[in-house]
């Protein structure tokens, strides 16, 4: 097994990815549900442990401001564009350093959501589906969780970092279930009650967990379903994942990577994006706060970016340099973008009929751009693309055929939308 | 002629293509000049009504300042550029550009006696030019935020500058050090829920007596994404630094872009936003004495050398002047 000369190289590290090779093959045969796109390959991406982050631009991104900028047209706003490390794309000048990275990234500018919902562009987004009263669909994250996770992580595979909130988890696996929803680590915290309380000692919760199996096998002798195996299975994880608490820790990461992600909440989120990324954590969902900007957009921005920028680069630099890059698929989206309209507040508002987003890392093509916006921005010119589209894309990046379909109580349901198919001029 | 702000009405309206975002008239009272999104500045002759697009930058225009003697205007482009154009010329063109900050340039300011133009904006300093040749004199940091305000003081001892963060510096001019601060926090808020700082000195101002200090900006920043904050401008003593008074308009919805004492002694302020758009007039109390309702929301404003004019610069494309004197009687 190769592979820690492209991770972190730690001891921890190895683990994880011989858990997951593991874990792999178990799922392979007991799913049989041929998810991915070359079974006979399932070994290789094993060796390569797939994982995805998402940096959700909350609020909703102006694509003016950032991918898809049109300085000198009635609609551009005072900013202006910047060449980038790939020659002949320019994005907004308020990303310089982001600009530096994009020979490792790719921009799809002519997203046509037709939403200008917070909710449920939200929803589009995570799950590649509109939201309707007939039923819920896992999110991204746990769909990912799913596909590639093993039976056996102690770790969470589906993790998002909050800028606020306490944690906890969130109802966004839907028939995937509740081990696949994610983990909320409100102001990047570790999650909530995975300390061991201080006055116990390693000797009183040994004796502890001996007595608690005792009673438990005991119960099972008599009584043994397939739900009491998985709530035996879930304590056995929490278990070692309190023993993995430090992996939410980047205090332990080094001062000079604290530095360079900065101190802000942000910086301190990619970091631990990074941290968690390398422990073997799948997807790993990141938010940055707050982009609803229907007021002052322009000095917002400048506010937003100028935090979102440098971490953001920091964060694609590192992968790329660790050798992560070709295993860790990277998403910088929104729940839609803003209008081209200025508004008599310098601001803008919600927009899904013509916007963009940012992608790269694995199976993604580099340094692209699909699709693009007419002179001014107010329309797709050319190749219209859909939520559906970028879901699809998302799956097939990570080694998946996203035309496969989960097994959920005999029911088969598909893993993404059949009603779209991958961006196939993205895809590596 | 004294002005009365209880007669305040549009005299005049003048249109473009794009929405505009200040307005000045020159020294001499003959040019209106307003910047506008579509990054030009525009000049009116007040006499002949001719209209005159002077483009020089690469993106919109975020102040504009004169030479006492009116032939010289400079205009702050948020392409970190200054520019100096011969203000009267037929067809004006930059007979100068000074790469003068990092970022955008949001406030000019030039001295008395006409031979210092100061410069401030998103690199958080303020920096002084020799306003003849362009060239640097001094630059002062010190600002934690963008600055987004600029006044001289009329002794030209001191350049005063207020920023986002609610932070007035008052800088000697000589030396370059930092003489006191001005501590207009009311004027900022962070609003965690949103993340965002919100707020800043908007206006700076003295009284025609230079016993008070005027800053302007806004206030109960209830949602700063969403527009929802009222004008505000407090009065500082200039010699003590002490808060004198908070000028309010208690329900309006907007943000006070300018504050100007008048030459006869009361404050203006011009409030765009959610309200509106309003001219508003304050003698020492806290609540106006009286509010003009302009026709759409406002963004900055200007008096005219005579007192009377008052220029505002509009979101719907136009810029309107506004009499403080009662309506000529219809012939």
């Amino acid at each position: 097994m190769d592979g820690c000369a492209r991770g972190c190289g730690s001891e921890e590290h190895r683990i994880e990815r011989r858990k997951f090779l593991g874990g792999l093959a178990a799922g392979a045969m007991a799913g049989g549900l041929g998810w991915f796109a070359r079974p006979a390959t399932a070994a290789r991406l094993a060796k390569e442990q797939k994982r995805m982050v998402v940096i959700d631009m909350h609020g909703g991104l102006s694509q003016l401001e950032s991918w898809d900028p049109k300085p000198g047209t009635d609609t551009g706003g005072p900013f202006r564009a910047i060449p980038t490390s790939v020659t002949g794309i320019q994005i907004s000048e308020l990303l310089p350093r982001t600009a530096k990275q994009m020979h490792h990234l790719s921009l799809v500018r002519s997203l046509n959501t037709k939403n200008d919902d917070h909710g449920k562009g939200t929803y589009m987004m995570l799950t590649g589906r509109r939201q309707t009263p007939a039923g819920q669909f896992p999110e991204i994250g746990a769909v990912v969780a799913r596909a590639l996770d093993s039976d056996d992580r102690a770790l969470p595979g589906h993790i998002k970092i909050r800028p606020s909130g306490s944690g906890g988890r969130s109802a966004d696996s839907a028939y995937l279930g509740p081990r696949f929803a994610s983990i909320s680590l409100g102001e990047g915290k570790a999650p909530e009650n995975s300390a061991c309380p201080a006055d116990l000692s390693e000797e009183s919760v040994r004796l502890r967990e001996e007595f608690r199996r005792k009673l438990n096998d005991r119960f099972l002798e008599r009584r043994r379903t397939a739900e009491t195996d998985a709530y035996t299975q879930s304590y056995e994880q929490a278990q070692e994942f309190v023993k993995r608490r430090d992996v939410f820790d980047i205090a332990l990461e080094p001062e000079k990577d604290r530095q360079r992600y900065g101190p802000h909440d942000f910086g301190r989120h990619c970091l631990l994006a990074r941290r968690l990324l390398e422990k073997g954590i799948t997807f790993v969902q990141v938010r940055h706060s707050n982009y609803d900007t229907h007021n002052e957009n322009f000095n917002f921005h400048l506010e937003q970016l100028g935090e979102f920028d440098g971490p953001f680069a920091t964060l694609v630099s590192d992968l790329a340099e660790r050798g992560m890059l070709e295993s860790t698929l990277i998403v910088v989206l929104s729940e839609f973008g803003r209008t081209p309209r200025i508004n008599q507040y310098y601001g803008r508002d919600h927009w899904g009929k013509a916007w963009s987003i940012c992608l790269g890392g694995a199976g993604i093509v580099r340094g692209s751009v699909v699709g693009a916006t007419n002179p001014n921005g107010t329309a797709v010119a050319e190749r219209e693309v859909d939520a559906g589209h970028l879901f699809h894309t998302y799956l097939a990046a990570l080694g998946l055929r996203s035309t496969g379909h989960f097994t959920v109580g005999g029911k088969k349901i598909p893993m993404a939308d059949p009603a779209f198919e991958p961006i196939k001029e993205l895809l590596a | 002629m004294a002005a009365d702000p209880k007669q305040t009405h549009v005299s005049a309206e003048f249109k473009h293509e794009a929405p505009f975002i200040t307005c000045r008239f020159d020294p001499k009272g003959r040019f209106l000049f307003a910047a506008a999104e579509d990054r030009s500045v525009v000049r009116w002759d007040l006499s002949s009504g001719a209209k005159t697009v002077l483009a020089g930058h690469d993106s919109w225009v975020g102040d504009l300042a004169f030479s006492p003697d009116g032939e010289w205007l400079v205009t702050a482009g948020y392409d970190d550029t200054l520019a100096w154009w011969p203000a009267a010329a037929e067809k004006p063109e930059p007979a100068r550009k000074v790469r003068a900050h990092e970022g955008w340039i949001r406030a000019l300011a030039v001295s008395p006696d006409g031979k210092i133009l100061a410069s401030a904006g998103n690199d958080r300093a303020v920096r002084l030019w020799n306003l003849s040749d362009g060239s640097p004199l001094r630059s002062m940091e010190g600002h934690g935020g963008h600055v987004y305000s600029l006044l001289f003081h009329p002794s030209g001892d001191f350049v005063v500058s207020g920023d986002l963060l609610g932070q007035v510096h008052q800088w000697e001019v000589a030396t370059g050090q930092l003489a006191g601060i001005f501590a207009a926090k009311a004027l900022h808020s962070y609003n965690r829920g949103q993340a965002v700082d919100f707020g800043g000195v908007r206006g700076l101002s003295l009284s025609p007596d230079g016993k008070h200090l005027a800053c302007g900006g806004l206030h109960k920043a209830e949602n700063p994404l969403g527009a929802v904050h009222e004008p505000i401008v407090l009065r500082f003593d200039w010699e003590t630094g002490k808060l004198l008074q908070s000028h309010v308009q208690p329900g309006l919805r907007g943000v006070a872009w300018r504050v100007l004492f008048h030459p006869e002694g009361f404050l203006m302020g011009a409030s765009g936003g959610g309200g509106g758009g309003h001219l508003l007039f304050w003698n020492q109390e806290e609540k106006p004495f009286h509010a003009f309702k302009l026709p759409d929301t406002a963004r900055e404003f200007d008096l005219h050398p005579d007192g009377l004019q008052v220029a505002t610069a509009h979101y719907g494309k136009t810029v309107r002047i506004s009499r403080m004197a009662p309506k000529p009687a219809a012939k």
